[in-house]
């Protein structure tokens, strides 16, 4: 009696230490982010001469021009960009689940989680530019364009490009989160249950899974509604300019030269928090709403038969987005090597490789940094995802929940205010901006992505392969090394192609902690996106988006050349 | 043949596995050397429990009472990996990184030492189940009966103190599983080891020719 007690004790202690240590590992620097914000928006900050507090800076902040305006805008943005995600792949689930033409769009829709946020939105503005794309292929036939007409597109003032951009990026990230928390329902039976009452596709599925399915996804929804209302680098590409949204506006302050606007900046960070906040805020009053509507339609009994149309539309939206994006990275690859290009030519008119030869030189040192902190930091997030795993053990089974919920601690918090208060405190601490701390901050987002990437297959591995390692004598370490990790090579490598692509995105940390002195290849894309060479554009973005498959192709190559003669490995 | 080193009874001092408050089975039994005792039971009855506890390996879920005992020495409370405990599942589970030889040296105990001492008792071991040059092979090309027989060679290289048998043989079809049935208990038999075959097979249980101990029939709560 007393054993097996004592062991769950120090089976339940194993588990909390390695919880409190992914807690202490996510949560500190973001804690510490938030106060490097919250003192310097009040004045103090004895670094850059604030020694009073004051609410000097948020006077400061209010005379701002359209400062409201840019708050609402991100707001909305956020807000649209949610609803619009959560809809379409709500609906395709409910309609297409279970059936053949799920699984095609599945694998179209997959690659695009390696797409980076920048390289997309790209894709999309060369694509609906007046001068882009789309325009051309029906100019002048349709339209009887000569030139390029003078739409304010992509950087509406209604910011709906920018919408447009984050939705074609959030839904392969949320349809991915609900796929793997699809198996955990009964949606055969449910189906099969549902029909035979007589309901419509989409009403079954609505009424009889949507609320467990949400109750999975609900952290990822949260994700996706604080980065779309605090994103910057899709607002820089297709986000209205005058004015722009707020974390823009923040990004521009913390990058002026007159060292006094961080107070201000900290005031706007600290004012993006409450903008998130509020965000938040109202998705809750949308989720009872919502809630309200799904009991409405349970007790009504409706059947809803013919949901033809909408099923229709969420399969066509799902697909239009893979398609927006693959077409717009060709359009960028087209861009790269396109000598003369007149409007409205659908095709450029000459082919030539000046513009490669010329950006090489520029963009290699970029490419250096970039990949040596993508390299470092998903080696280092793999390593200590492995560690984490290892701690927990055996003793997991059905543990993982509160550990899940650490994970997505960097991700429901907006970047711009917490990354820019490190910043405030590597500076005030009397540091240079560097590699290592720019390497540190991208461990910080890499982590949670590698965790959450190899947390399942770790899992899943059947036990009894450890436990026969066990009775042959071996010890925990040589288990790990031997058996587990060796057996888990492939999801190893595919969590390290996932922690790779995460860095290779990543914009504004770059940014806030390199202090614009590391140069990457995000934040080169981006600073060109104002000077609005396409060709030199396309060569960044290309490169931007091709890293992350590269690393996915070797991921998906390397089994196959380390096991070649072990057959249950390549599969 | 494999050398008779240490052959001690294996006893399940009042063993008693519960879940959640309810108790699934208690055992008292001890299993001398070279003998099978069966455990028969419907699935749910806690006989893979059983076995979990004996190997070391109990999810924590049950609660477990009694004590483990090879000869005198007290092993309740040994670590999965300090047991000596030789475990065949109803899979054979070989490695599938390693090759037919490597699952096997993987097992030696680390006493023997010698690339070369090691790969030559393997290769022994294999062709002790008529595997004899199949050291070299992906364990994927095997057939289900040669991977029982390569699971099996495994367990014995390891030294194992008692064996614990989690219905080896159910997933093979009828012909195979009478010659496996036979191999395996005259190997531990030869080797002299103490074993608990758990199944729900009474034909495996007369195969093993020793005691049986039904568990968890028609039980109501």
């Amino acid at each position: 009696m007393g054993r097996p007690i004592s062991k769950e004790h120090e089976i339940a202690a194993r588990r909390l230490n390695a919880n409190t240590l992914l807690a202490l590992i996510l949560g500190l620097p973001i804690l510490a982010g938030i106060a490097g914000i919250i003192l310097p928006a009040f004045g103090y900050m004895p670094a850059l001469g604030g020694v009073r507090f004051t609410l000097r800076h948020f006077a400061e902040l209010a005379g701002q021009p359209h400062i409201l305006r840019s708050s609402l805008t991100g707001l909305a943005v956020g807000l649209a960009t949610t609803c619009g995600a959560v809809a379409i792949v709500g609906t395709f689930l409910a309609g297409f689940a279970g059936t053949p033409i799920f699984s095609r769009v599945q694998h179209l829709v997959s690659p695009l989680l390696a797409v980076p946020h920048a390289a997309a939105a790209f894709a999309l503005a060369f694509l609906v530019a007046p001068s882009g794309f789309l325009l051309r292929l029906v100019s002048p036939e349709l339209t009887g364009f000569l030139r390029p007409p003078q739409w304010l597109l992509p950087n509406d003032p209604l910011a709906l490009s920018m919408v447009a951009g984050l939705i074609t990026k959030e839904v392969p990230f949320l349809f991915l989160i609900a796929l793997a928390a699809l198996p955990q329902l009964p949606l055969r039976q449910s189906r099969q249950l549902t029909a035979a009452l007589g309901y419509g596709r989409l009403s079954g599925f609505l009424v009889s899974l949507w609320p467990a399915l949400y109750r999975q996804i609900r952290l990822a929804v949260f994700a996706v509604l604080v980065y779309s209302v605090s994103v910057v680098d899709v607002a820089i590409i297709l986000g209205p300019q005058l004015p722009a949204t707020l974390p823009m506006r923040i990004a521009q302050w913390t990058a002026d030269h007159e060292l006094r606007a961080r107070f201000l900046a900290s005031a706007a960070a600290l004012l993006q928090l409450g903008v998130v906040l509020a965000a938040v805020l109202i998705w809750l009053l949308i989720e009872r709403l919502a809630r309200l509507a799904l009991a409405w339609l349970t007790y009504s009994g409706r059947r809803l038969r013919n949901d033809a149309v909408p099923r229709f539309i969420s399969a066509f939206a799902i697909t239009a987005c893979a398609a927006l994006i693959f077409l717009g990275i060709a359009v960028l690859g087209a861009w790269s090597v396109a000598g003369l290009w007149p409007f409205p030519r659908a095709l450029p008119a000459e082919l030539t490789l000046q513009t490669w030869l010329r950006t090489l030189s520029p963009l290699w040192p970029a490419l250096l940094v970039t990949m040596a902190l993508a390299l470092l930091s998903a080696a280092l997030a793999l390593l200590c995802a492995i560690l984490l795993l290892h701690r927990n053990g055996a003793a997991d089974r059905g543990g993982d929940r509160p550990h899940h919920r650490l994970l997505y601690l960097p991700l429901l918090l907006p970047e711009i205010s917490f990354v820019f208060g490190l910043q405030i405190l590597i500076v005030s601490a009397g540091l240079k901006p560097a590699f290592w701390s720019v390497l540190a901050v991208h461990f910080l987002f890499v982590l949670p992505y590698v965790l959450l990437s190899l947390a399942a297959p770790w899992r899943e591995l059947d036990p009894r392969f450890e436990r026969v390692a066990a009775g042959l004598g071996k010890s925990q370490r040589q288990i790990l090394l031997s058996v587990r990790l060796p057996l888990l090579s492939r999801a190893c490598l595919t969590a390290f192609a996932v922690g790779f692509s995460v860095s290779i995105s990543l914009y504004l940390p770059t940014l806030l902690i390199g202090a614009g002195r590391l140069t990457t290849i995000a934040t080169e894309a981006v600073a060109l996106s104002s000077g609005g060479d396409r060709r030199v554009i396309g060569v960044y973005a290309l490169v931007q988006a091709s890293l992350p498959f590269l690393a996915f192709l070797i991921a998906s190559l390397a089994p196959q050349l380390l096991f070649r003669n072990r057959r249950a490995m390549r599969t | 043949m494999l050398e008779i080193a240490e052959t001690r009874p294996l006893t399940l001092a009042d063993v008693t596995i519960r879940l959640a408050e309810r108790t699934l089975l208690a055992v008292s039994a001890t299993v001398m050397p070279g003998e099978v005792l069966t455990i028969m039971g419907p699935s749910g009855s806690g006989k893979s429990a059983l076995l979990a506890f004996a190997g070391g390996f109990l999810d924590p879920a049950f609660d477990a009472g009694g004590r483990l005992l090879i000869g005198k020495e007290d092993v309740t409370d040994v670590p999965a990996n300090r047991r000596h405990a030789g475990i065949l599942f109803q899979d054979p589970l070989l490695f599938p990184h390693l090759s037919v030889g490597g699952n096997i040296v993987f097992a030696m105990p680390p006493s023997i030492k010698g690339r070369m001492t090691r790969r030559a008792l393997a290769e022994q071991a294999l062709g002790e189940v008529g595997l004899a040059g199949f050291f070299d092979r992906d364990p994927e090309t095997l057939s289900g009966g040669q991977k029982a027989r390569v699971a099996l060679q495994r367990v014995l290289v390891s030294a194992p103190h008692f064996l614990l048998l989690d219905e080896p043989f159910s997933k093979l079809d009828a012909a195979l599983r009478q010659q496996t049935r036979e191999l395996v208990f005259s190997r531990a038999r030869a080797a002299g080891l103490p074993a608990i075959l758990v199944t729900h097979d009474s034909a495996d249980a007369e195969a093993a020719g020793g005691r049986v101990i039904e568990v968890g029939g028609e039980e109501k709560a």
